[in-house]
């Protein structure tokens, strides 16, 4: 865009320092998407309301649609490709969201993980309500929330006993 | 009853670990080389006359490619009618029409240039409600059809009519009537992955889409019409279907959006892509029709149904979609919900400027539900008989033909009724003065063996055997969340005899996949598993077949080597030449033996040896099997209202307790209880998340969720003034019972369940606020203003 600021920008994205150069008005999402190309992050309204492009900023989930690339400068950013473990497998939560039949069409799956994931850091012993909560603002459309909320149950008592 | 390996049980998707790790590809996700953004220049006015387009700016704008008017591209006429333009040239009729579109070279600059055309309009009257639109006089929104023939009046030309019975003797035996007018709002699929495609040519002409279909083989014959249309009528589409983000009806027709899409990548000789925003897809892509539904209900004096009287008028917006035949599917519950032998229904649908609707879930159902399952409850109290035990005495049966001429096979209505009753402690239930809960129950019917509105309803299936054993799997049918892929593993593995890992299912494609009608009517599942049924016999056949000459040979190399490894064994006294008979061979878990001989190792013989054995000989074979499968279900005569559209049909039964607060309206939904009638469990974990999922979008549907719509424009396109049910709205247990009634018809028994989790939520919820607090609301959804009102006249009347 016209008169638009560029900048580089150096941040940790999943574990890994990267340096890029971004227009001052881009998103956070579209950097991830259009210039990393992790596609992982899902855009589903653009305005904050439905949860599908979340990640973990410094430990927080954020909307990362309504989050300015530039405010990323040194912080950690961590995307749902970031959660494979060394071998390229499912982290518990995902592999509890594949088994509790916590996943439909899949559009909101990574939001919703990344969502959980926030949750299961801070706070390793949830109540459902506290699930609940941590997942209010992410949107599903197919699955009526059940297996969702089991899954990140699941996930929650294979974390403990992994401690 | 037959044991099942693999059916039944729970199985995970298999695209779930994809999807888990951000790795599946939707059409955001997608991109092509040298792929330019497509962005559509929609109307300024609901009705009114173009008097000229200036596209000037926008051309000389840099980066963009082309931009495209009905004016400089030829005309494409779309819709069930072909009442809708891809490029709409001469005038408006809703807010969303397209009047221009521009290529660029990326989203922000296609952005920039729509918003430099500039259009006049000569503005027209509109007309915003179905009513009026049915008056004289009224604003037309087309002057001519399809035809060019002219119209005089806005009624839609599609006939939906029934009458059995005598409607009169109907009336005349009835003790008890009760009568209400009930209404359905316009309601958004809110597919969390917005719509898109990308088209592209290839030098020879031919074109590719990426489409976001329920229909891919519908989609290729409406787009090779338009190629007709474009001047290359003798080439091709192929579509191919990536990951879907839900669909839930919205991809049952093709969109202006698709055949913008396809016009700028021809225009160009670019890959282009449209994909819409979310405010884009709550303003301009179809939702589901507002209806009014009048209904008469009548009983005896023992509360038998003796007549029903129904007329619904639905609101189409500008243009006809296959969603316009809505009717053809409320016509199943007004004839054959319940038993009752008089019946007339009627349904008119009406063009008025508002934006056109389409298909979603359910399909007219939920919409009719609403009506009939509240007006039940409320002529059960006229006839001052228990609702639950109304509905008993009234229930269909197995075995019966209907009214519509539908043939009943399997029903288990009366173990739905009662298993909700029974979970839901309907004895318990007391009119204790004052109390603030109440519970309340709704049933359904509806198509379960595909449903015949298009002269095929068929499916075709293709498994191919390789060299490893794997099979691969053909099928047009369509993923979209649903779980049809997770089925159809477990089917192709129980009905050949294989491990569901070594089932692979390939992307639906139109080039290498065989037709299917689409993915609507709840028909996936058992479209799919019975042609896979079929398929996997037919391969079984030519295995066996094949295995006479080559397995005694490689068995007698097994033995060779078993006998090397353990010295001194002794075979047992089995002659495998004589015994190697097609009639006994088995094949089990991907291992091929005979079934009665003796179970040792060595004359066990794992698929994709006897398949490489089968290949790599001379005059070798390699075996792929195709099967084309049209279920037993007749194209009904919709005018008339009479035909067995489905080869069985699904019921079920819900109920709700549910807590009012008279001071704010607010209805707290405290459990809800599902029982159906799926047949048979294909797969437990899938099948639970179909009806959960479908159960929130009937609590939406009940309680929370309208597209506002004024003087045409829609006024909440956001999902912060639009309201899905969150993790929060759905905090409340649900008890989901399956009723397994092992259909004939169905493969392994099973019947469709993709829609009927929400075509009774609100009506149940609706009969337990009734109970709560004893107000009716007949207008959806059920707000707490309209609670309060409600509650506010009915204290005044008892005043």
């Amino acid at each position: 865009m016209e008169g638009d600021v560029r900048m580089e920008i150096a941040f940790i994205l999943n574990s890994s320092e990267v340096t890029v150069t971004v227009d001052g008005h881009r998103r956070l999402i579209d950097v991830l998407r259009e210039q990393l190309g992790q596609t992982g992050t899902k855009e589903g309204c653009g305005e904050g309301e439905c949860g599908s492009c979340t990640v973990i900023i410094d430990g927080r989930a954020v909307n990362s649609c309504l989050y300015p690339a530039l405010e990323v400068e040194g912080k950690s950013v961590t995307t749902i490709e970031g959660l494979l473990g060394p071998k390229n497998e499912l982290s518990i939560i995902q592999q509890a969201f594949v088994e509790q039949g916590a996943i439909q069409c899949g559009f909101c799956t990574p939001g919703m993980i990344m969502s959980a994931k926030a949750l299961l850091d801070s706070n390793p012993n949830p109540s459902e309500e506290d699930i609940r909560d941590a997942l209010l603002g992410n949107f599903c459309r197919c699955t009526g929330y059940v297996q969702i909320v089991e899954a990140v149950k699941e996930a929650a008592a294979q974390l403990k006993g992994k401690q | 009853m037959t044991d099942f390996q693999y059916i039944g049980k729970k199985a995970s998707r298999p695209d779930g670990p994809d999807k888990a790790a951000g790795k599946a590809h939707y059409i955001h996700d997608l991109q092509r080389p040298g792929m330019l953004y497509g962005k559509i220049k929609f109307s300024d006015h609901p009705h009114a006359w173009i008097k000229h387009i200036d596209t000037s700016k926008a051309e000389r704008l840099a980066g963009v490619r082309a931009v495209i008017t009905a004016n400089n591209t030829p005309e494409i006429r779309i819709g069930f009618l072909r009442d809708n333009f891809a490029l709409k040239k001469d005038k408006v009729r809703q807010y969303r029409d397209e009047i221009a579109a521009v290529a660029a070279i990326d989203p922000e600059t296609a952005e920039e240039a729509v918003e430099l055309i500039q259009v006049e309009y000569e503005s027209l009257p509109g007309v915003f409600c179905p009513h009026e639109a049915m008056k004289e006089g009224s604003p037309l929104i087309h002057e001519t059809d399809s035809q060019a023939r002219p119209r005089t009046d806005n009624l839609v030309p599609l006939k939906f009519h029934h009458e059995s019975g005598d409607l009169e003797s109907g009336k005349r035996a009835a003790k008890f009537i009760a009568e209400g007018e009930f209404s359905t709002p316009m309601v958004q699929q809110c597919c969390m992955g917005t719509a898109g495609c990308i088209a592209e040519f290839d030098m020879n002409s031919n074109l590719t889409v990426w489409a976001k279909t329920q229909i891919p083989f519908l989609a290729q014959r409406d787009f090779n019409r338009a190629l007709s249309d474009m001047g290359l009528p003798d080439k091709n589409t192929r579509i191919i279907v990536p990951t879907l983000g839900g669909a839930f009806g919205s991809g049952l027709d093709t969109h202006a959006y698709e055949y913008i899409a396809i016009l700028l990548a021809y225009q160009t000789s670019s890959p282009v892509k449209i994909v819409y925003t979310r405010a884009e897809e709550f303003a301009n892509l179809s939702p589901r029709q507002s209806s009014t539904t009048k209904i008469i209900q009548g009983c005896d004096q023992n509360g038998k149904l003796t007549f029903r009287h129904v007329e619904v008028l639905q609101d189409n917006g500008a243009y006809t979609s296959w969603g316009a035949t809505y009717p053809s599917v409320m016509m199943i519950p007004a004839t054959s919900l319940y038993r009752v032998s008089n019946v007339y229904f009627n349904a008119r649908s009406v063009y008025t400027n508002n934006t056109y609707c389409q298909a979603m879930r359910g399909y007219g159902n939920p919409e009719h539900t609403w009506a009939l399952e509240s007006n039940m409850d409320e002529l059960a109290k006229e006839a001052g008989i228990d609702p639950f035990e109304f509905r008993i005495m009234n229930r269909n049966e197995p075995d019966e033909t209907t009214p519509m001429g539908l043939k009943v096979s399997t029903c288990g209505l009366k173990e739905c009724l009662e298993t909700v009753a029974r979970k839901l402690d309907w004895k318990k239930k007391k009119n204790t003065k004052g109390k603030r809960s109440g519970k309340g129950m709704a049933s359904l019917i509806h198509v379960g063996g595909g449903a015949r509105i298009y002269r095929s309803d068929a499916s075709g299936l293709t498994l191919k055997l390789d060299d490893f054993g794997n099979v691969n799997v053909f099928h047009g049918g369509v993923e979209m969340g649903q779980g049809l892929h997770s089925v159809l593993i477990l089917a192709v593995a129980e009905a050949l005899g294989v491990k569901p890992e070594k089932v692979l299912i390939n992307p639906t494609d139109t080039g290498t996949c065989p037709w299917d009608v689409g993915t609507h009517a709840s028909r996936g599942a058992f479209m799919a598993c019975n042609t896979a049924i079929l398929a996997a016999n037919k391969l079984r056949s030519q295995i066996f077949e094949l295995a006479e000459e080559v397995f005694p040979k490689e068995v007698e190399k097994n033995l060779k080597k078993f006998m090397k490894k353990n010295p001194g064994y002794k075979p047992p006294d089995f002659d495998v030449l004589k015994s190697a008979k097609r009639e006994r061979f088995e094949l089990c878990d991907g291992f091929i033996f005979i079934k009665d001989g003796p179970q040792e190792s060595w004359l066990r013989m794992e698929l994709g040896k006897l398949l490489r054995a089968i290949h790599f000989r001379s005059q070798g074979q390699m075996l792929t099997t195709e099967v084309f499968y049209d279920p037993p279900n007749e194209l009904p005569d919709f005018e008339r209202g009479f035909g067995n559209i489905s080869a069985t049909y699904a019921y079920g039964t819900q109920g709700a307790e549910v807590e009012v607060d008279t001071e704010t309206g607010e209805v707290k939904i405290l459990r809800m209880v599902a029982a159906h009638d799926v047949g048979k469990v294909l797969n437990s974990q899938g099948l639970k998340g179909q009806i959960y999922g479908a159960l929130a979008q009937g609590v939406g549907y009940a309680l929370y969720e309208k597209l506002q719509s004024q003087q045409g424009k829609i006024l909440n396109p956001n999902f912060r003034d639009y309201k899905i049910p969150t993790v929060q709205e759905m905090n409340f247990p649900i008890d989901l019972e399956f009723i397994e009634t092992n259909d004939s018809y169905g493969p392994f028994g099973a019947k469709g369940v993709a829609e009927p989790g929400l075509v009774p939520t609100a009506p149940a919820i609706a009969n337990a606020i009734y109970d709560a607090v004893g107000v009716r609301i007949r207008d959806l959804p059920i707000t707490p203003e309209k609670i309060l009102a409600a509650l506010k006249k009915s204290r005044t009347s008892k005043d």
